[in-house]
C-alpha cells in the first residue's frame, strides 16, 4: 500500500477516476497512516476516521456511476477553525470545550459538495494566534522535517501548523488552512509544501472562528501548485452570508498552472532585504529571481516604502478585532463556562480558565489599542498606515504583476528555540503580513534546503483577484526548484 | 409662556434633549432572517447569528435601512448616502457577541427637525441632531430563580432606531408634544408601532437646568429607558428639582445615569461618570460600509404617505375644516382616511360633525379604537347621506347609527326595518297638524294674541304625533300657514 503515499491530489483524482484506485483504499492508507504517525506529530486534534470511511465508500459509488466532483473521494485534513456540522470545533482552545457546531462552514461545505473525504480536525495555534503552533491547548505540532543528524523537535509553524505538517507528512491529500498574517504560507514554508492566502474576499468566511475578520481569509494547502490550485478553485467563491466576500467568477486555477511568465513583470522589494536575514534565505531569493528570468519574466526593482510599517500595524489592527471578535467566548450560551458569585465572576473565571497564554495577551493588547485615550493613537493611526500599505502595493502594480520575496525570514526553528520574547515570534510574519494588511493574494512555493537541511519557501504577492497569474508563476519556480525532498516522517517512509 | 421653576433663589430653566430608541417594523432582525415580531416563547426567535455562534456573520437587512431612510424623510433630515456600522463593546449576558452593532460615527440621518404643537396653539421646532441603526439587546430575566438568571434572546438583534434630539426641548409639555409628534411621524410612515407599553418605542432623557439667560449648560443627568409618556414628563420634572436642590445647596451635579422610579416618583443614580462604559467603538469589520443611492431614497420618498403636518393642511383646505379639527382628524393615519372615506363626495360639514361628535362618542363608549370600528366609514357615509337626502333627519339619525353599533346592520336597512323615514307628504303633515290644533284650540287661541313662544309647544307635538319622523322644514311651513289661518 505504500503507493498509496506517492500520490499527489491531482493524480489521486486521476486515479480514482480512472477506478484505478478505489477512495476506500485510499482513505484507509491515510486513516492508517494518521494512526502511525499522528501519536508523535499531534497534527489532528480530532480523528473522523468513522465518518472518513462512510464518505470514502460514498465516493465509490458515485465513482463507479462515471459520476463525481473535482475532490470525489479525496482525503482532507480540516484546520480546527472551521465549524464542522456534528464534528467538535475546538479552535485549538480550551474555552470551546466539547462545541460541537450545528452547522457547516461555507468553505468546507464547498469542499464536501464537490465530494471531498474529511479525515478530521487539524491542530492550529490557539484561535490562530502563534507562529510556531506552539499556543494550542492541545499540544505542540511537531514538524516532520529534521535537520542533518539532528532529532529536535522542529516548529511547522503556524497557526496552520497542524495542516502544514499533515500535508508534508502524507497523511491527507490536502488541507484548509486560514491566514491572517501569514497562517498558511509560514507553515508551509518551514514545512516544505505549498499554500495560497487568496485575495481577501475570495473565500467566504461564513463558519470560520473569527480571529481578525478583516484579515482572515481561508486557503488551500497541499504539496504542490496544482492541487492548491484545485482545492481553492472548490473552496472559492461568492457568499451571500459574508457580506465581505465579494461576487466574482471563480476562474479554472488548475489551467493558470501552465500559463508561464514569459513576458511577466515580477517586483523584487528592496524593502524585503530585511537587516540579520540569513544569507541562504538571500541566496534562494536570488535563485527565485534567477529561476523566474530564464523562464522569460522580466525583473523589477520595486519599492514598498511602508513594509516596516506592517507589523506593527498588523498587531495593532488585528489584535483590536481579535480582542472583540473573542468577547462572545464568555460560558453564557456553548464552551466551556467555570461559574462565579456574580455575572462578572462568571465571566472573569471562564475566560481566566479557557484562554491561553499567547490569547489573553492579545485580547489585552487589543482591548488596550481601542480604549478610549488610546485608540486615535493606535488602532485609527493603524488604520490609516495600513491604506498607506495597500496604496504601496496598488502603485507597484502600475509596474509590475507580481512581486516576490522570500516567504519568512528563517527556516523552521525547535520547539525549544522558540523565543521568550513574544515581540521576537511576531518577526516570523514580517514579510507575510504587508499582503494581508493590503488585502491582496500570496502563496508560498518550497524552493530548497538550507544548510541544514530544513525546507525554505518563497513568496509570490499579486494583484487584487489575480490568483492565476501567482499560481502561473509559482509553478515556474516549482519546476525549476523540482523540490522532491521528503521530510524525516512521512507516510511513505517506513518509520 | 416659559415653562419655570421656581427654587429658593428664584427661577430656573430646564434643558432637555431625548434620546429615542424606536424598533423597526420589518419581518426579519437588523442582521439575521430571525422573525423580528413581538413576543413568541422564550428563544424561539433566534438564529445562530443572534446567539453570537462562532463562525456566524451578520448580513444587513436592507428593509430596515429602507425603514430608517423613510423615517429620516419623515423628519425632515438628511439622508447620509454613505454612513458605517461600529461595534459597541461591552460584557453582558444579553448581549451574545459582547458587542452591540451601532452606527457611531457615520450615522444613516443626519439633522432634521420636528415640528410640535403646544397647548396654547403656539408651534415649537425641535432639532433632530441624527437618527440611526443599532441592535436591540436580548432580556435578562431575574425574577425566576433565587440564585440564577435567565436570558431571552427573542429582541436580540432587532433593528433598532435611535433618534437623538438637540437639547431643545424646555418643558415636561414640550418633551411630551415632542413624543407624541415623533410618534404621529413614525407610526404614519409605519416604520414604527410607537407601543411604548411593549418597549417598542422607548426614551433616554437626558436633564439639566440652568438659570434663565445663562450661556451654556449645566452638567446633564441621563435617566434611562423611560417607557411611557407620562413618566418622560414625571421623570424631568423631579429630575429637575434634584438638580435645583442641589445647585441651590452650593453642591455640584455629577454627571451620571440615573433610573426613574415611577412609583416613588424620584430617580436613582444607576452609574456615575467614572463608572461609564468604555465602550472601545470600531468599524465591524464584518460589514461593509452602508453606501445607498440618491435614486433609492428618490424612490422611498416618492412612496411616503402623506405626512400629518400636509394631511392637516390639506384637510382644512380640502373640507373646510378647522385648524383644530384637522388636527384632531389627523392625530392617526388611521382617523384621517376614515374622515377622509365618510367626507368625500358628502356634506363635509356634516360629516366633520358626526366624526367628531356621535361617532368619537360612540367608540369611547364601546371602547374600541378606530381600527376595530363597530360601523364602517362607508357605513357612517350611507348614514350621513341618509340625513342629506331627507330620509331621515339628525334627531332620527342618531338613534339609528346607536342601533348601527349594536346590530351592525347598515343604516338604510335599519331605517326601513324600523319605518323610520321621514315623512315628507305634505298631506299627512297637514293632517296631524289639524288634529293636534283642533285638540288645543286653546293653546292656539293664546298663540294667535301674541304668545308666540307656543309655537315650539306645535312643533314637538306634531314630531311626537308623527312619531319623530317629520321633515322639521315642512312641519314649521306647514304649522305657520295653519297657524295663520
Amino acid at each position: 500500500m505504500s503507493g498509496m503515499h506517492d500520490f499527489t491530489l491531482a493524480s489521486a483524482r486521476d486515479a480514482l477516476k480512472a477506478r484505478k484506485i478505489s477512495a476506500v483504499e485510499l482513505t484507509n492508507a491515510h486513516l492508517d497512516a494518521i494512526e502511525r504517525l499522528d501519536g508523535r506529530l499531534n497534527s489532528f486534534i480530532t480523528r473522523t476516521p468513522d465518518q472518513a470511511r462512510a464518505a470514502a465508500k460514498a465516493a465509490d459509488e458515485v465513482l463507479a456511476k462515471g459520476e463525481g466532483g473535482a475532490l470525489t473521494g479525496i482525503p482532507l485534513g480540516i484546520k480546527d477553525l472551521f465549524c464542522t456540522n456534528g464534528v467538535r470545533t475546538t479552535a485549538a482552545s480550551k474555552i470551546l470545550g466539547n462545541f460541537v457546531p450545528p452547522y457547516e462552514s461555507t468553505v468546507t461545505s464547498n469542499l464536501l459538495r464537490d465530494g471531498a473525504v474529511f479525515l478530521g480536525k487539524l491542530n492550529l495555534d490557539e484561535f490562530a494566534m502563534g507562529s510556531a503552533n506552539l499556543t494550542s491547548a492541545f499540544g505542540p505540532v511537531e514538524n516532520p522535517w529534521k535537520r542533518n543528524g539532528s532529532d529536535a523537535k522542529l516548529v511547522p509553524g503556524g497557526s496552520s501548523g497542524g495542516s502544514a505538517a499533515a500535508v508534508a507528512a502524507g497523511l491527507v491529500l490536502g488541507a484548509t488552512g486560514t491566514d491572517t498574517g501569514g497562517s498558511i504560507r509560514q507553515p508551509a514554508a518551514f514545512t516544505g509544501i505549498a499554500g495560497i492566502k487568496p485575495t481577501y474576499g475570495r473565500c467566504s468566511r461564513f463558519g470560520t472562528i473569527a480571529f481578525a475578520s478583516s484579515l482572515d481569509q481561508a486557503g488551500p494547502m497541499a504539496r504542490n501548485l496544482q492541487d492548491c490550485a484545485i482545492l481553492l478553485e472548490s473552496m472559492a467563491g461568492f457568499d451571500e452570508r459574508d457580506s465581505t466576500s465579494v461576487d466574482t467568477p471563480v476562474p479554472n486555477y488548475e489551467a493558470a498552472l501552465t500559463r508561464g511568465v514569459k513576458g511577466l513583470r515580477v517586483g523584487i522589494p528592496k524593502e524585503y532585504h530585511a537587516p540579520g536575514m540569513p544569507a541562504e534565505i538571500e541566496a534562494l531569493w536570488q535563485q527565485g529571481i534567477n529561476w523566474l528570468k530564464a523562464a522569460g519574466a522580466e525583473i523589477v526593482d520595486i519599492s514598498l516604502p511602508h513594509t516596516k510599517y506592517g507589523l506593527p500595524t498588523y498587531y495593532i489592527a488585528a489584535l483590536a478585532e481579535a480582542s472583540s471578535n473573542l468577547a462572545r467566548y464568555d460560558g453564557v450560551r456553548f464552551g466551556e463556562r467555570v461559574n462565579g458569585s456574580s455575572l462578572d465572576a462568571l465571566y472573569e473565571a471562564t475566560r481566566a480558565a479557557g484562554f491561553g497564554e499567547e490569547v489573553k495577551r492579545r485580547i489585552l493588547i487589543g482591548t488596550h489599542v481601542l480604549s478610549s485615550g488610546y485608540y486615535d493613537a493606535y488602532y485609527l493611526r493603524a488604520q490609516k498606515v495600513r491604506t498607506l500599505i495597500q496604496r504601496d502595493f496598488l502603485n507597484a502594480y502600475e509596474n509590475v504583476d507580481v512581486i516576490l520575496t522570500p516567504t519568512a525570514p528563517s527556516g523552521a526553528f525547535a520547539q525549544d528555540e522558540k523565543p521568550t520574547d513574544p515581540v521576537q515570534m511576531y518577526l516570523n510574519d514580517v514579510f507575510t503580513v504587508p499582503a494581508s494588511m493590503a488585502g491582496v493574494p500570496a502563496l508560498s512555493v518550497p524552493a530548497g534546503l538550507d544548510a541544514r537541511g530544513v525546507p525554505l519557501g518563497l513568496q509570490l504577492i499579486g494583484k487584487f483577484f489575480d490568483e492565476e497569474t501567482l499560481i502561473a508563476a509559482g509553478h515556474v519556480i516549482e519546476q525549476a526548484a523540482s523540490f522532491t525532498h521528503r521530510p524525516a516522517i512521512h507516510a511513505g517512509v517506513s518509520a | 409662556m416659559s415653562y419655570r421653576i421656581t427654587g429658593n433663589t428664584g427661577e430656573w430653566e430646564i434643558v432637555v434633549g431625548l434620546e429615542v430608541h424606536a424598533q423597526v417594523i420589518s419581518n426579519a432582525k437588523l442582521f439575521s432572517g430571525a422573525s423580528a415580531s413581538y413576543g413568541g416563547e422564550p428563544n424561539t426567535h433566534v438564529s445562530l447569528i443572534d446567539a453570537g455562534f462562532p463562525g456566524m456573520l451578520p448580513v444587513l437587512n436592507r428593509e430596515c435601512v429602507a425603514q430608517a431612510v423613510r423615517t429620516g424623510l419623515g423628519l425632515n433630515a438628511q439622508i447620509n448616502l454613505f454612513s458605517r456600522f461600529d461595534r459597541k463593546n461591552y460584557f453582558y449576558a444579553d448581549l451574545p457577541t459582547g458587542y452591540q452593532i451601532s452606527q457611531f460615527a457615520h450615522p444613516i440621518v443626519g439633522e432634521g427637525k420636528v415640528l410640535v404643537d403646544l397647548a396654547d396653539g403656539t408651534t415649537r421646532e425641535i432639532g433632530v441632531t441624527r437618527l440611526h441603526l443599532e441592535q436591540d439587546a436580548g432580556k435578562s430575566v431575574h425574577d425566576q430563580d433565587p440564585t440564577r438568571s435567565f436570558i431571552d434572546l427573542n429582541r436580540a438583534g432587532v433593528a433598532l432606531m435611535e433618534i437623538v434630539s438637540e437639547p431643545d426641548i424646555r418643558s415636561p409639555e414640550e418633551a411630551g408634544a415632542y413624543l407624541r409628534k415623533l410618534r404621529q411621524i413614525l407610526r404614519y410612515i409605519g416604520t414604527c408601532d410607537g407601543n411604548m407599553e411593549e418597549g417598542s418605542m422607548r426614551a433616554d432623557v437626558n436633564v439639566s437646568v440652568r438659570k434663565p439667560g445663562e450661556e451654556g449648560y449645566r452638567t446633564r443627568c441621563e435617566i434611562k429607558n423611560v417607557n411611557s409618556i407620562r413618566y418622560v414628563m414625571q421623570s424631568i420634572e423631579v429630575e429637575a428639582q434634584r438638580q435645583i436642590e442641589i445647585w441651590e445647596a452650593g453642591g455640584e451635579v455629577d454627571q451620571e445615569t440615573r433610573l426613574f422610579d415611577h412609583v416613588r416618583s424620584e430617580t436613582r443614580s444607576l452609574r456615575s461618570k467614572e463608572d461609564a462604559h468604555d465602550y472601545r467603538y470600531f468599524p465591524d469589520p464584518d460589514l461593509l460600509p452602508l453606501v445607498i443611492e440618491q435614486s433609492w431614497v428618490d424612490e422611498l420618498k416618492a412612496a411616503l404617505p402623506e405626512l400629518p403636518e400636509a394631511k392637516r393642511e390639506r384637510l382644512e383646505q380640502d373640507y373646510g375644516v378647522s385648524r383644530y379639527e384637522a388636527s384632531v382628524l389627523t392625530a392617526e393615519q388611521a382617523v384621517a382616511d376614515f374622515y377622509e372615506t365618510v367626507a368625500k363626495g358628502a356634506d363635509a360639514r356634516l360629516a366633520t360633525n358626526w366624526m367628531l361628535g356621535d361617532f368619537f362618542a360612540a367608540l369611547n363608549r364601546t371602547g374600541r379604537s378606530i381600527e376595530d370600528s363597530p360601523v364602517s366609514a362607508e357605513g357612517l357615509r350611507e348614514l350621513l347621506a341618509l340625513i342629506s337626502d331627507s330620509t331621515i333627519n339628525g334627531k332620527i339619525a342618531k338613534e339609528v347609527l346607536e342601533d348601527m353599533v349594536e346590530t351592525g346592520e347598515s343604516a338604510s336597512a335599519i331605517v326601513e326595518r324600523k319605518g323610520l323615514r321621514q315623512v315628507t307628504d305634505t298631506g299627512a303633515i297637514e293632517n296631524s297638524i289639524r288634529e293636534i290644533l283642533a285638540a288645543n284650540a286653546d293653546k292656539v287661541a293664546e298663540y294667535k294674541s301674541g304668545k308666540d313662544k307656543l309655537f315650539g309647544f306645535f312643533v314637538g307635538q306634531t314630531m311626537k304625533a308623527m312619531k319623530g319622523k317629520g321633515n322639521p322644514a315642512l312641519v314649521n311651513e306647514t304649522l305657520k300657514k295653519l297657524l295663520s289661518e
